[in-house]
C-alpha cells in the first residue's frame, strides 16, 4: 500500500517534471553557449550543472571563471545570486511531515530550484519526497546534458526552437500560481502585486540597476511580509495542512 | 588562478549550504503566525516576480512573450495543468514568431 502510494507520487512527479525538463533543456543549452565562450569543456559544464542546478548562479560562475576571479569572489557572488533558495528552503522546511526521514532533507535540498520548488510547494498536504524525486529524475539530467550539448554544439539548435522552449518554465509558473489565485483572494493580491512591482523594478531607471536575483529577494520579502500582515492565515486552516 | 574544476566545486559547496541549512535547521513547525503566513505567500510572490516581465524578455519577439503570458493565464484559469499550460505557451511563441 505504502509502496503503491510512493510509486504513484513518483510517477506524478515525473509527469510534472516534463515541462521543467523542456524548459531546462532550452535554458541550459544557452547556458552552455555562455560556458563555451569562457573555455569550459563539455565535461566541466556537465559537472557544474549536475552539481549546482542553478541558472543565474551558474551564469555568474561562468562569467567569473572567464574573468579569472578569486575563489572568495566566487563564494560571494554565488551567495548573492542564489540567496532566494535560502527563502525557498525556509518555506519548504515547513512542508515535511514529522515522520519524513532526515536524509530526505539533505537530498531534496540539493534540488531546490525555482521550478522544483514551484511545483512541489503549491501541492496540498505534506510534501511527498517521492514526488520531488520523480520531477528531479526527469528534469535534472536534462539540465546537465543540455549544458554539455550547448558547449559541444554551440549554435546548431534553431533559434526559433530555443525561443519557443524558453517560455516553457514561465508557462509552468503560471500553472502553479494562477489556479490558487482564483480560489484565494490573498494569493491573487500577491500575484498581481508581484507582477506589477517586478515590472516597475525593470522600468524605473533608479531601480533598473538592481540585478534580477536581488529584485526577486527584495520583492519576495517585502510583498510576502505585507501579505502576512494584511491576510494572516487562519490558525485551524494551517494545522490541517 | 584556481582551475575550472576548483571554481565549480567551490560554487557547489556554497550553493548547497544556502539551500540545505534552513531545510535541516528548521525541523519543527514554526509557531509564529506572522512567519507562517509569510512563508505561505513566499512561493506565489517569488514565482510571480520571476515570471513577469521575464516571459516577455525571454522570446525573440516581445509580442510572442506577451501572447504567451495572456493565453497562458487563460489556460491556467480554465485548467491548471502544468504540462498543458507550458506546452500552450511554447506553441503560442512558436506560432507568433512564425508570423512576424
Amino acid at each position: 500500500m505504502r509502496n503503491n502510494n510512493r510509486r504513484a507520487a513518483f510517477l506524478n512527479g515525473m509527469q510534472d517534471g516534463i515541462p521543467i525538463a523542456l524548459g531546462y533543456f532550452a535554458v541550459s543549452f544557452s547556458l552552455g553557449i555562455a560556458a563555451r565562450s569562457v573555455g569550459l569543456s563539455p565535461m566541466q559544464g556537465f559537472l557544474a550543472s549536475a552539481l549546482c542546478n542553478a541558472s543565474a548562479g551558474e551564469y555568474a560562475l561562468f562569467t567569473l571563471i572567464g574573468a579569472k576571479a578569486a575563489l572568495w569572489e566566487i563564494v560571494l557572488v554565488t551567495l548573492i545570486a542564489n540567496a532566494r533558495y535560502f527563502l525557498m528552503s525556509c518555506a519548504l522546511s515547513q512542508r515535511f511531515s514529522p515522520e519524513t526521514p532526515f536524509f530526505h532533507r539533505l537530498l531534496i535540498g540539493n534540488y531546490i530550484t525555482d521550478e522544483f520548488f514551484g511545483i512541489s510547494v503549491a501541492r496540498e498536504g505534506w510534501l511527498k519526497p517521492a514526488y520531488y524525486y520523480g520531477a528531479v529524475a526527469v528534469a535534472a539530467p536534462c539540465w546537465a546534458v543540455g549544458t554539455a550539448l550547448g558547449i559541444r554544439l554551440g549554435l546548431l539548435l534553431s533559434p526559433r526552437i530555443v525561443s519557443a522552449l524558453s517560455v516553457a518554465l514561465y508557462g509552468m509558473f503560471l500553472a502553479v500560481i494562477i489556479p490558487p489565485a482564483k480560489r484565494d483572494r490573498a494569493v491573487a493580491c500577491c500575484v498581481a502585486a508581484g507582477f506589477l512591482c517586478s515590472w516597475a523594478f525593470g522600468a524605473i531607471p533608479a531601480l533598473k540597476t538592481i540585478s534580477a536575483g536581488t529584485r526577486t529577494i527584495l520583492l519576495t520579502v517585502g510583498l510576502s511580509a505585507a501579505a502576512a500582515l494584511l491576510f494572516p492565515i487562519r490558525e485551524e486552516a494551517s494545522h490541517a495542512e | 588562478m584556481p582551475s575550472n574544476i576548483v571554481c565549480i566545486l567551490v560554487a557547489f559547496a556554497t550553493v548547497y549550504a544556502v539551500r540545505v541549512l534552513p531545510l535541516t535547521l528548521i525541523r519543527r513547525p514554526i509557531q509564529s503566525r506572522f512567519i507562517r503566513s509569510f512563508l505561505r505567500y513566499v512561493p506565489y510572490v517569488t514565482l510571480a516576480v520571476m515570471t513577469f516581465p521575464a516571459i516577455v524578455e525571454a522570446t525573440a519577439v516581445p509580442a510572442a512573450g506577451v501572447a504567451a503570458l495572456i493565453i497562458g493565464i487563460a489556460v491556467a484559469l480554465w485548467k491548471g495543468n502544468l504540462l498543458l499550460v507550458s506546452a500552450v505557451c511554447c506553441a503560442v511563441v512558436f506560432l507568433v514568431e512564425m508570423i512576424f
